[in-house]
């Protein structure tokens, strides 16, 4: 694995240097339905802390409550030091916390730099800032692309024509440009196939080099463990584990996502009869990438 | 997904000739073709056509439907349906001659309390489909019946019959009659009021759709109103604003018709609220929103126009009228939706 750098840099850190943004305990209730219960979490500028969990572990549950469309009903939320209670995401937007939804990050019919710019419209002055300063945002949206690699050089065309991929690109590229501090990118690469993961985990990579903490939520451990600093395991609305990377490998990482001894049973179960065992082989790294052909909606 | 080799060493995708695709891709394309079509075959085939008197009575016609047009296409552009747009008109000019009539002689009195009925109705309208999230389909169908129902009985209740009674004699009727009403003849070519408030309401309707940042929250709420939330766009607002446009249309077209008649017939416009839509829908304005054009629902209403009054100048029976526009709708919502795919769809 090529980031063992980063693990050093992210040592010499104090524990209370530059920390962004930290839950202690928070849990939700929909009805009387616990969703979520007693998750901490701490996230330092310039970290990638991964969320790892199955489906209706409450991984989406935990993006509401930090990207304020849902508040909490236990626990803190602290953000710079501050106990927050967000009522909108608007809210939440304001103080630097921007979120990168899988399927709504964007409007796929509008062009690239309206979407760019969507709820951050630039007005001319000579107008009052009634008029839309169109060729400005054209030129801005090219830059802010440039600036995080990405070389688009039409950004008339509808949204929607470019691939998932470049999809997730562009919103990481939007928050990274309207200076948001705390990242929360949920499945960025969920839809995607092995090549277009790559190109997103390089801009996740990118946005964290620019300085911003990233909360990168996936069920594929292969992904989260080549670009995480902290890996958050949730089960069944509860946390499962929580390591710092010096403290975990790959494997054992995607043995405790499997879920541990119930992969072991589902492979003894599985087993044919004749057969050996392959108790190694990793559910979860060829279910997200079978998908690929299914992403465009 | 793109095949790999399509894909330039970042991952993204090398352009095509983006002028080509850019004017193929307009939403008014379709329209501004059929137009021309429309107006050579009527060219062809009724000589009284292309006289320039009959140049003013087509764009009258059209003007009374790109007067709504506007709003309407605005509406569906930002992805919701107005099925009151039509007997609002006529609530609009009730409302207006029963005011005046009944409570003083001043039409003025009746023209401002007949915009804030309609601008409360396209509010009420608004904060319904906002607060409840029923479809604007259901909403509006329900201010359309009870809206038809008003008119009505309303109008029987006070005048005790189906029509207003003349406000000719009135205050300011003559001034009214003047903004909402008069004509100008320059050289054999006469023009209604109705066409000036048109083009009015469509420089201001496209200007505010293409240039400013409502506009861009009209595209962002029709085309996804999800995502538009997740980025801070007041989704239930922009959308109260639409209805409250709508409002304002139905606002000029009913004094229009007050002021140009003197009286109103209560059971008027209904239907006609589909006629907005057609021609929004013809003008290239997506059913389900977030892609459209002001500029084509008044080339929609242009084609209305010309078609109503061309079937006539050829002498052709003018019951084939509605069939023809009904075709048009589908051939036009046939193109929206390949239009759609094609900008939906990834690069290939």
């Amino acid at each position: 694995m090529s980031g063992e750098t980063k693990i050093d840099e992210a040592k010499t850190d104090g524990p209370m240097n530059g920390e962004l943004l930290s839950l202690e305990g928070v849990g939700k209730s929909y009805g009387t339905v616990r969703a979520l219960q007693d998750v901490s979490l701490t996230l330092r500028a310039g970290e990638i802390s991964c969320v790892l969990g199955d489906n209706g572990a409450g991984k989406s549950t935990l993006i509401k409550i930090i990207s304020g469309l849902h508040r909490h009903d236990e626990g803190t939320y602290t953000l710079e030091g501050e106990e927050v209670r967000f009522d909108s995401p608007r809210q939440a937007l304001d103080r630097g916390i921007a979120t990168v939804y899988q399927d709504l990050a964007v409007v796929p019919l509008m062009p690239v730099w309206r979407n760019f710019f969507l709820g951050a419209e630039q007005g001319l002055r000579r107008w009052g800032g009634l008029r839309l300063d169109a060729d400005g945002m054209r030129a801005t949206t090219r830059e802010a692309l440039a600036k995080l690699g990405i070389d688009l050089h039409d950004v008339d065309r509808p949204i929607g024509t470019l691939s998932g991929g470049q999809r997730q690109c562009v919103a990481i590229a939007r928050a990274v440009h309207f200076g948001a501090k705390v990242l929360i990118l949920d499945e960025p690469t969920a839809a995607l196939g092995v090549k277009q993961s790559g190109v997103v985990l390089k801009y996740v990579t990118a946005a964290r080099d620019a300085g911003l903490g990233v909360v990168l939520i996936t069920h594929n451990p292969h992904h989260a463990y080549l670009v995480g600093d902290h890996f958050t395991l949730l089960k069944r609305g509860r946390m499962a584990g929580s390591h710092p990377r010096a403290e975990i490998g790959l494997e054992q990482l995607t043995t405790e996502m499997a879920g541990g001894s119930d992969l072991a049973e589902l492979s003894h179960e599985l087993a044919r009869p004749g057969l050996p065992d392959s108790p190694s082989d990793p559910l979860s790294d060829s279910l997200p990438d079978s998908r690929e052909e299914r992403s465009q909606p | 997904m793109s095949s790999p080799d399509l894909l330039a060493q970042d991952g993204l995708v090398q352009d095509r000739p983006a002028a080509l695709r850019r004017i193929l891709a307009r939403p008014e394309l379709g329209s501004l073709i059929a137009a021309v079509a429309v107006f050579l075959v009527f060219a062809v085939v009724a000589e009284p056509f292309l006289r320039v008197s009959s140049l003013g009575t087509v764009l009258y016609a059209a003007s009374t439907i790109g007067i709504m047009a506007v709003p309407v296409s605005l509406l569906m552009i930002g992805g919701e349906f107005d099925l009151s747009a039509g007997v609002l008109v006529t609530t609009a000019a009730l409302t207006s001659s029963m005011v005046s009539y009944q409570f003083t002689a001043v039409t003025w009195v009746g023209v401002l309390v007949s915009l804030a009925t309609t601008l409360a109705i396209g509010w009420f309208n608004g904060w319904m489909l906002g607060r409840t999230k029923l479809p604007s389909f259901i909403v509006t169908l329900g201010t359309f019946l009870m809206l038809t129902g008003a008119n009505l009985g309303l109008t029987k209740a006070i005048s005790g019959t189906v029509s207003t009674k003349s406000i000719a004699d009135m205050e300011g009727f003559e001034t009214c009659r003047r903004l909402f009403a008069s004509e100008v003849t320059v050289g054999g070519l006469t023009i209604k009021a109705t066409v000036w408030w048109w083009l009015g309401l469509l420089v201001i309707g496209s200007w505010v759709l293409m240039r400013t940042r409502f506009g861009n929250w009209i595209f962002a709420v029709g085309g996804d109103a999800a995502a538009a939330r997740a980025v801070g766009v007041p989704v239930a607002r922009t959308k109260t604003l639409l209805y409250l446009g709508v409002g304002f249309g139905a606002w000029v077209l009913g004094q229009h018709l007050l002021f140009s008649f003197d009286t109103v017939q209560s059971g008027e416009g209904v239907g006609n609220e589909l006629i907005y839509i057609v021609a929004a829908v013809i003008g290239g304005c997506l059913i389900t929103g977030g892609y459209g054009s002001v500029v084509g629902s008044a080339l929609g209403a242009l084609i209305f126009g010309m078609a109503s009054k061309g079937i006539i100048y050829a002498q052709w029976n003018p019951d084939w009228f509605k069939f023809f526009l009904g075709a048009m709708l589908l051939l036009a919502a046939l193109l929206n939706a390949y239009v759609k795919r094609r900008a939906e769809r990834g690069p290939r």
